[in-house]
């Protein structure tokens, strides 16, 4: 089974972000809470440049339902249109407003897709952002990146755009070579004073020298908005070169510059904890799920513009809509408890991958993030065939590997990595992709060896 | 009793043999090898003396029992005749002997295999054609029903049951299987055990010593009251009521005969003496005596192990060379390596039955069925979905011929069957210009290095370099190559097997010392 089709299998188990994966049971996962979802009681932060009511839960277009298309050779993967129609129908019915997709998410296909979506609704009921998202050497140069930028339009089918982000920079060099140099930079500022563009923003994973940078007078721009990662895990213990969202968002805050949030459950990881941390969340709140922890931790902060989750199912959505209508602020105390379970979550060495798909597609044929979910969940759950003398250590084992196969076809798993490293610059968490996909790999192969 | 007997045994060998070519586990064979280790031609490949004297001494004292309780094909033979006489009684007949036929398929039969046309001859062969049956029809089914199953605990990440790869069928074989099968089928439903009297060179082998059996059914005349009814329920048509003869060389020992006579004038017994009759009286046209026939069957026991033996001497010879540049599932093997414990490719290719056992159980789906004309149906080994793990093997666990003798884990780490050949004009290395050496990181037997492609550039990217004395054919380069659609380094087959003088491990130094 593919990837795809397996998250979709999963179905409501997972919340939130397509990412979960494993050889785990579901159980713990589903939110207990089947109350009707209030349709006018949604969470809404003010704009200080227009004074617009934003939602707090901002639909991240990024991790849409795939399906298959034709048969046999000629079967392809396309977005599945209706389900996204659905889903985008039922987010404003229950007032999101704020649309966030970039040209290259979704195999290419997000925009369009969102485009389609939205074309149903009135231009005014919705906020879109999108992105200058030039990151390959191939889109930087000015041209490219101008037929970038004019394409959005006529993808999202619009004539301006709400919010518009500098896409993903991590310092100086990688800024310099995609913006500066070709003329970028000053054109959509140009862009900004023609109206078609209402707020610059950038987004950022990287470095935090740079950080500061951008946001002093030095980088000579007044930005609207910045794009974030946050969550109760990066708040305090960023992983990689990333930096710790609590630096990231005081900066923001002490500038009164808006903090739109981007991986507030990293992907899933979030809203499919360990077992140890899923059990002192159920204990606190026994009805709701872990996602909805990490939701209302990402939008408590007063200067946080929205939320951005990217949703797969009606369900991520559904859990996310429980936990902004309306959004109830995480006490001091939740504070501390969450503080606990992030500590807990670093006690398992699972690997930060967030399925964002940055990585894909693998020129030899890899399921990058397949490999990494398979790999986390079952290190999660307690699954992870370890301590030989174990009773039921070959049983572990067994179900790792049968499973390992399930999730991942034989020519996708770890071992057919090359170790080209074409992966690693992708890599927005900055994980290491190689070396850990050789350590699976060796993990594997030396379960295989047994016998 | 007897006939009770026979068929609780038979329905239970039937019903093991037929899972442990289902069972892609490989445990049932494992468990139940020596089922197929006594099949007789298996066994006489194999040189398994004790089984084969064993099975021949059976047949001297109790008649062709080996037929209807031990072969499988003539189980399900008895199971099809069965279906096609549901309701009809007294449907047999005496019918004469097709001695000529018998002797010319049998005379046939060690003729193709001592001239090399093993896998022809096997076509034949009850126990394969067996084995081939159910490998094409109903493993699919089974395969099917098993991915069926697994989906309801897979989709609570429970993995008791395990989907698998149900692999498309190839045509040329099984088409022959499709027209052996029902040649043999449509012969069971109408006639009972024709094939196995007219046919089947075991069954005609066998029928020469049940001639002299000890024991055997025997009529008794002073209470015949001659209905015939004995002769109208018998599946291999031998009884002549008429003459109050039963043919000894074509019974199968069913037992049906003794339970249909109405006045108990059928005895399975030692001879009668005077009194009542009837053993065999018609003589085969060869006339062979029965300790020739034994000595016959002696030597062709020992045939199969000396055919082995006699290629071993043969001289190592590399073949080497890149072969033509062909879609990496099938890259043209100057010699198709065979599975280690095989000795080598020819030695293999005589002694293997083609009855697929190993194919059916291979768990990393390497050996497959071959369409080649001598190879015909036997298993050949692919790398494109796995390769020859080191810490497996199954095929030589459960092969009941000998055509793959067992092998110990240890061995399998030092039993060359072929080595690697890297083919540098497919190399991603040079194609694409990226870092590679996953054959270097995956080879079991460190045999590959890499090594700068530009041997005056140190620092240029790395290619790899094969050291064919460490290598051991196992495939998984070629399997872990990325390469498409040719793998740029492919296993070529040895034409003898070679083990390799083992390397020191590290422990065993540490306990010597």
């Amino acid at each position: 089974m593919e990837r795809r089709q397996f998250l979709q299998t999963l179905g409501p188990a997972a919340l939130t972000t397509a990412a979960v994966a494993g050889c785990a049971g579901t159980d713990g996962e589903t939110s207990l809470d089947n109350t009707p979802i209030p349709t006018d009681q949604m969470t809404y932060r003010t704009d200080p440049h227009t004074g617009e009511k934003i939602s707090l839960l901002g639909f991240g277009c990024m991790r849409y339902p795939f399906r298959p298309v034709g048969t046999g050779e000629n079967q392809e993967e396309l977005i599945d249109q209706e389900a996204v129609n659905a889903m985008i129908d039922e987010a404003i019915a229950h007032g999101v407003n704020y649309f966030d997709t970039s040209p290259v998410y979704c195999r290419g296909l997000s925009e369009r897709a969102t485009g389609v979506a939205l074309s149903r609704h009135k231009r005014e009921t919705f906020y879109i952002a999108t992105k200058m998202s030039n990151m390959s050497p191939a889109a930087r140069s000015r041209e490219a990146s101008l037929a970038m930028y004019q394409n959005s339009f006529k993808e999202l089918k619009v004539d301006y755009f709400d919010y518009y982000l500098i896409h993903s920079v991590a310092n100086y060099e990688i800024f310099k070579a995609r913006y500066l140099d070709n003329g970028i930079l000053d054109f959509l500022l140009q862009e900004k004073a023609a109206g078609r563009i209402r707020h610059l923003g950038w987004s950022f994973h990287g470095e935090k020298s740079f950080f500061d940078w951008m946001m002093s007078p030095e980088c000579g721009v007044t930005w609207d908005f910045v794009q974030i990662q946050l969550n109760y895990l990066d708040w305090l213990h960023a992983t990689g070169r990333n930096v710790n969202a609590e630096y990231l968002y005081g900066v923001l805050a002490k500038q009164r510059v808006p903090a739109v949030i981007m991986e507030p459950l990293l992907g899933g990881r979030l809203a499919r904890t360990n077992y140890k941390a899923q059990k002192m969340l159920q204990q606190a709140r026994p009805d709701k799920s872990a996602a909805s922890w990490a939701m209302r931790f990402a939008g408590s902060p007063e200067g946080v513009l929205t939320v951005l989750s990217g949703m797969t199912l009606p369900e991520h959505l559904r859990d996310n809509l429980r936990s902004y209508c309306p959004l109830e602020p995480v006490s001091e105390e939740e504070k501390k408890l969450l503080e606990q379970v992030a500590l807990t979550l670093l006690e398992f060495k699972t690997i930060n991958c967030t399925a964002c798909d940055y990585c894909m597609p693998c020129p030899y044929g890899l399921d990058i993030p397949g490999i990494f979910l398979y790999y986390n969940e079952c290190l999660n759950q307690g699954r992870f065939p370890g301590d030989k003398s174990a009773p039921d250590y070959a049983r572990a084992k067994r179900a790792f590997l049968a499973g390992y196969d399930r999730h991942v076809p034989k020519l996708r798993q770890a071992d057919m990595c090359i170790g080209c490293n074409l992966c690693r610059p992708e890599c927005p968490q900055f994980i290491p992709i190689v070396d850990e996909l050789v350590n699976i790999d060796k993990f594997v192969e030396s379960l295989r060896r047994e016998g | 009793m007897l006939r009770k007997t026979r068929i609780f045994l038979a329905s239970l060998v039937g019903i093991v043999m037929t899972l442990m070519f289902l069972d892609f586990t490989g445990n049932v064979a494992e468990a139940f090898g020596f089922l197929a280790k006594i099949q007789f031609l298996p066994a006489v490949l194999a040189g398994s003396m004790l089984v084969v004297v064993g099975l021949l001494v059976v047949t001297l004292l109790w008649g062709r029992v080996y037929c209807s309780v031990i072969c499988p094909m003539g189980i399900l033979q008895d199971l099809i005749s069965r279906l096609g006489g549901r309701g009809r009684k007294n449907r047999f007949g005496w019918k004469p002997a097709h001695t000529v036929c018998r002797w010319t398929v049998l005379v046939l039969f060690v003729g193709l295999i001592a001239t090399g046309f093993s896998a022809v001859a096997m076509l034949l062969a009850p126990y394969s054609l067996f084995g081939r049956t159910v490998s094409t029809f109903l493993s699919p089914l089974y395969r099917w029903g098993n991915n069926l199953l697994a989906m309801l605990p897979e989709s609570v990440h429970d993995y008791w049951l395990v989907p698998v790869e149900i692999s498309a069928p190839a045509v040329a074989t099984t088409v022959t299987t499709t027209l052996l099968f029902l040649l043999v089928a449509v012969l069971a439903w109408r006639g009972g055990r024709t094939y196995c009297n007219t046919f089947c060179p075991v069954g005609t082998l066998l029928g020469c010593v049940a001639r002299f059996s000890f024991w055997k059914p025997r009529i008794d005349t002073d209470r015949c009251n001659g209905c015939g009814k004995c002769a109208r329920n018998c599946k291999a048509a031998c009884i002549d009521p008429k003459a109050h003869r039963i043919d000894a060389s074509r019974c199968v020992a069913c037992f049906d005969c003794l339970e249909n006579c109405p006045s108990g004038a059928l005895k399975y017994t030692l001879p009668l003496g005077k009194k009542g009759v009837e053993t065999t009286t018609e003589i085969p046209k060869s006339g062979l005596e029965r300790r020739q026939l034994l000595t016959l069957a002696m030597l062709l026991a020992t045939g199969g192990t000396s055919l082995a033996a006699e290629k071993k001497e043969e001289k190592i010879k590399f073949d080497g060379g890149l072969t033509k540049l062909v879609p990496r599932e099938t890259p043209t093997r100057t010699v198709s390596p065979t599975p280690p414990g095989s000795g080598s490719p020819e030695a293999f290719a005589q002694r293997c039955v083609a009855c697929q056992l190993c194919v059916q159980g291979c768990p990393n789906h390497v050996l497959r069925s071959s369409d080649g004309l001598k190879t015909f149906y036997q298993p050949q080994m692919i790398f494109t979905q796995g390769y020859c793990r080191p810490e497996c093997h199954h095929c030589s666990d459960v092969c009941p011929t000998g055509a793959i003798r067992k092998i110990t884990e240890s061995q399998k780490e030092t039993i060359q069957i072929g080595y690697a050949v890297w083919m540098r004009d497919q190399c991603v290395v040079l194609t694409d210009g990226v870092p590679c050496g996953n054959c270097e990181r995956h080879c079991p037997s460190q045999a590959i290095e890499m090594v700068p492609s530009d041997p005056t550039q140190p620092e240029s990217l790395k290619v790899p370099l094969v050291q064919v004395e460490k290598c051991i054919g196992c495939g998984s380069c070629e399997y872990h190559c990325p390469a498409r659609p040719q793998s740029a380094i492919y296993v070529e087959g040895t034409v003898v097997h070679t083990e390799k003088v083992s390397e020191v491990q590290e422990d065993e130094i540490g306990n010597a010392a």
